[in-house]
């Protein structure tokens, strides 16, 4: 790898887009190298990226509980977790680097839960049989996040990170084949600009927005990623979408998002349906003989600490066959008595308080005395902007980190390796890999008079212009919200070929739709909700319809890609290595045309793929 | 049931505002009071008119973007809650709710109730962190921290940022706010070579940007919805002064306070 001499690292300049823990890291550890770094987010303020919402913690292969972890089990579990569809040598790579995120976040003043003693305290998670996850009382991703803001503020005073909050990426600028900056708007004022760059980095996060009802923020969108793949970045495996099994279920059309309870509430919650169907009677009437602790049964070896994607699809399974609990029937039961029997009220309390107190308050039940209702919702996209070992994308000086990039977690993420990856990719990959990709090219100036540059700009003007003189009858929340309840039918928890036919048919309608029907009051050039809501929701239709291409091209079930038609006897994710063994770059042909799909084989030279089991 | 929501519209920061009044007819009470005011913008899109602007993102209590003074409390009546995530059943059938954004010099108005708080991320960027850059860490075991540290350190870390202290306080001070964060890394073994650096450098910024003293009123905490402790406030005084006496030679400059650059 090529270095850049400390001297000239000031004459480079960088983008950032994005400042959660991917991007704030990144922009953090560039401006500290010396870099000339401008970070970018449509928030008010770095503090506020989605990051901040994760909820139960970070693993690290530190071994602190002495149960046989190691750097090679966390390898190991994250790629048969993934269900054998991510790239080894970048799994690896997460796992070494996992233990001195924990040692830097610690230095910045993290306050990791802690042992009496004084040492760092750690819990389970899905999908591991080592307890090797690091944790912040509820708040992982708030304390990590904060971490990395607050490295990030501590740059922007020294002078070497501009932060420009309020701005939206709208376009990426490509000259001469190389990515030299982005097109942004401001959301206060309305105006565009234009900023030129050695090197532009997205971590802007994923795109389960797409579903409408999902635990992201409702700021959360794919444009600055879907910009750039129109632009000729490749599109990995958009159909890896990840449905999280503990959320609370949805209580009305009003619905705006969905509230997740973290995973970590499986370590002590037992989850359970009544073996009756429909049996109206209230949880704590049901007596112990008849009550179906579905999971603890089907996976004796995992019990309620199988991965998310099992989770989920059993979850799913009881309700659909009628066991389902609450009003909808779309939810089963998280009962904590045992545990609060076993460890006390207390005990139980300092683990998850905050979490209890949030399904308080929504729900207005007391999970201490009876059990939490819960249901599957999408949460993380595994998909994203396809890229190499350095996290470049396919165009040279695009580079993409966190749950933008496709890279870690193949077909399913294990719980607590978000955090993991957004920092890895931030702290410790991208200032090696953007210093060997500036100090390998040569950069001619370019200005704002360059065609591409005011090509790109006049084509990010003309689509907002066109989206406020539409003027029709129906807002962009009633056509997401219907974009979404398509994706999630047919491109959800189950999928099948015919499913997935209908849905591109149904999108293609509904996208034509929008662009005769849809209506944003106001005006372009002020402070403009639906405006920005708009032009995320156009993109939104692109990203869904290639997403049921994808997972129409992968004849095969796999993680959180499940194909009703690929599945073992007793319902298990049928893989199919001999031909889906890959991942699919989908590259954009233009409007009208169809994307074109590119290979990248997966070849496995030290975890042999076999079934995936947590019996 | 059937409410009046009672709005502060005003354009933008040059422009004079006032109430607007809203009837609801048909708010669920499983609601949450942003959800309630996405119905009402969906209705007045429909009509042809501005929706309401207000801020909102992860709408599950912990980004901190949402916020508003709800009958003259800031992010309503339930203790320990945001707004995103205070549901209208705390409401009665007939109730009308007035829905006013922060008021503070700090934090010129943008839109209806949305309201500029880059003066929080100033009092950080002078000094609300530990100086370490990525790569200098030791291994995280290497200094044991307590557990009671490490909690009372944890309750002060959790402050979403959201400016309700400042909007409760009859000062608009931000003292709250910045005693948190010098609570936070100060209890830490880690915080402790800048302790001294990072009070002073945080309250002159806080006294650079248009925040008023702190009286030692409460409703800060009171309104606060991580119910940050009124003793960080204790904790940042008695740093500032000891720093204050130990290193008068040292004097931090801030930054360009927000109302300067707007």
């Amino acid at each position: 790898m090529k270095l850049v001499n400390p001297a000239n690292k000031r004459k480079h300049s960088l983008i950032v887009v994005g400042s959660g823990l991917a991007g704030g890291a990144a922009a953090a550890s560039l401006g500290e190298l010396g870099y000339n770094v401008k970070c970018f987010c449509f928030q008010d303020s770095p503090r506020r990226a989605h990051s901040i919402a994760a909820q139960g913690g970070i693993n690290a292969a530190k071994n602190y509980p002495n149960d046989g972890e190691s750097v090679f089990r966390l390898f190991y579990d994250t790629v048969k977790g993934g269900d054998f569809r991510a790239r080894e040598a970048n799994v690896y790579r997460l796992a070494q680097i996992s233990g001195k995120i924990i040692d830097q976040c610690v230095a910045q003043g993290v306050p990791f839960a802690r042992e009496y003693g004084g040492s760092l305290a750690n819990r389970s998670f899905g999908g591991a049989q080592v307890s090797r996850t690091f944790y912040a009382r509820g708040q992982t991703g708030q304390q990590l996040l904060l971490g990395a803001y607050q490295a990030l503020e501590r740059q922007v005073h020294a002078g070497s990170v501009t932060m420009i909050p309020r701005t939206e990426m709208l376009d990426l600028i490509v000259v001469d084949g190389q990515a030299r900056g982005i097109v942004t708007r401001s959301l206060i004022t309305g105006e565009y600009n234009v900023h030129i760059a050695d090197a532009v980095i997205l971590a802007s996060g994923g795109y389960s927005n797409v579903y409408y009802l999902s635990t992201n923020a409702k700021g959360s969108n794919v444009t600055a990623s879907w910009r750039a793949y129109k632009r000729g970045a490749l599109f990995a495996n958009p159909c890896f979408t990840q449905i999280h099994p503990t959320c609370i279920p949805v209580s009305g059309d009003y619905q705006s998002k969905l509230t997740l309870m973290s995973e970590s509430l499986r370590n002590d919650g037992r989850i359970w349906v009544p073996k009756k169907k429909g049996d109206p009677r209230p949880p704590n009437e049901i007596p112990e003989e008849e009550r179906d602790y579905y999971l603890e049964r089907r996976y004796p070896s995992f019990g309620n600490l199988v991965p998310r994607d099992v989770a989920s699809r059993n979850a799913k399974a009881m309700c659909d066959e009628g066991y389902g609990v609450g009003k909808s029937g779309l939810g089963v039961y998280l009962d904590f008595s045992e545990s609060i029997h076993r460890l006390g009220e207390k005990t139980v309390r300092e683990r998850y308080g905050n979490l209890f107190d949030m399904y308080q308050r929504i729900t207005d039940e007391n999970p201490y005395k009876t059990p939490m209702r819960i249901y599957p919702a999408i949460h993380y996209t595994m998909g994203g902007l396809w890229v190499d070992y350095q996290l470049q994308s396919n165009i040279p000086g695009l580079f993409v980190l966190g749950e933008a990039n496709f890279s870690d977690h193949g077909a399913n993420r294990l719980g607590a390796s978000a955090l993991m990856q957004g920092l890895s990719d931030g702290y410790f990959i991208i200032p090696y890999t953007v210093g060997n990709y500036l100090a390998s090219n040569k950069f001619p100036k370019v200005d704002e008079s360059n065609s591409a540059v005011q090509q790109a700009v006049a084509a990010v003007k003309t689509k907002v212009d066109k989206l406020l003189s539409i003027k029709g009858n129906r807002t962009v929340d009633s056509f997401h919200r219907e974009l979404g309840k398509i994706v999630w039918d047919y491109c959800g928890m189950a999928r099948t070929a015919e499913g997935l036919e209908i849905a591109i048919q149904k999108i293609r309608a509904l996208r034509e739709d929008y662009w005769k029907n849809v209506t944003v009051p106001g005006s372009g050039n002020d402070l403009n909700e639906s405006l920005e809501k708009a032009g995320r929701v156009a993109d939104f239709f692109e990203l869904a319809e290639l997403m049921c291409i994808d997972a129409l091209s992968r004849n095969e079930s796999c993680g959180g890609h499940f194909r009703e038609e690929y599945q073992t006897p007793d319902g298990e994710a049928q893989r199919d290595d001999e031909r889906y063994s890959y991942v699919a770059a989908w590259g954009y042909n233009g409007p009208d045309a169809a994307p074109e799909l590119i290979k990248e084989p997966l070849t496995f030279e030290y975890v042999h793929p076999s079934q995936r089991s947590y019996k | 049931m059937k409410l009046t929501l009672k709005i502060w519209r005003q354009k933008n920061h040059n422009e004079k505002g006032a109430f607007v009044k809203y009837a609801m007819d048909d708010v669920d009470p499983e609601m949450s009071v942003l959800e309630c005011l996405d119905v009402l913008n969906e209705s007045l899109i429909l009509r042809g008119e501005v929706p309401v602007a207000f801020e909102h993102d992860c709408r599950e209590g912990i980004c901190g973007s949402c916020g508003f003074v709800i009958n003259g409390v800031a992010h309503g009546p339930e203790r320990g809650t945001t707004a995103c995530q205070l549901t209208m059943r705390h409401f009665k059938d007939g109730d009308e709710l007035t829905l006013e954004p922060w008021r503070a010099k700090a934090f010129p108005l943008v839109k209806d109730l949305v309201v500029n708080r880059r003066a929080l991320d100033h009092i950080i960027e002078a000094g609300g962190y530990v100086s370490v850059s990525t790569g200098q860490a030791p291994e995280g075991n290497t200094l044991p921290v307590g557990k009671e540290i490490a909690d009372q350190s944890m309750d002060a870390a959790a402050c979403i940022g959201c400016g309700a202290c400042v909007a409760a306080c009859p000062n608009a001070s931000a003292a709250l706010f910045t005693g948190a964060k010098i609570t936070h890394l100060g209890v830490l073994p880690q915080g402790e070579p800048e302790r001294e650096r990072r009070a002073l450098s945080m309250v002159a910024q806080m006294n650079a940007e248009a925040f008023g003293n702190c009286t030692s009123i409460g409703e800060c905490t009171g309104v606060c919805p991580k119910e940050i402790p009124l003793e960080v406030i204790a904790n940042m005084n008695r740093d500032y002064v000891c720093a204050s006496f130990k290193r008068r030679e040292d004097l931090p400059t801030p930054v360009a306070p927000v109302l300067q650059r707007t």
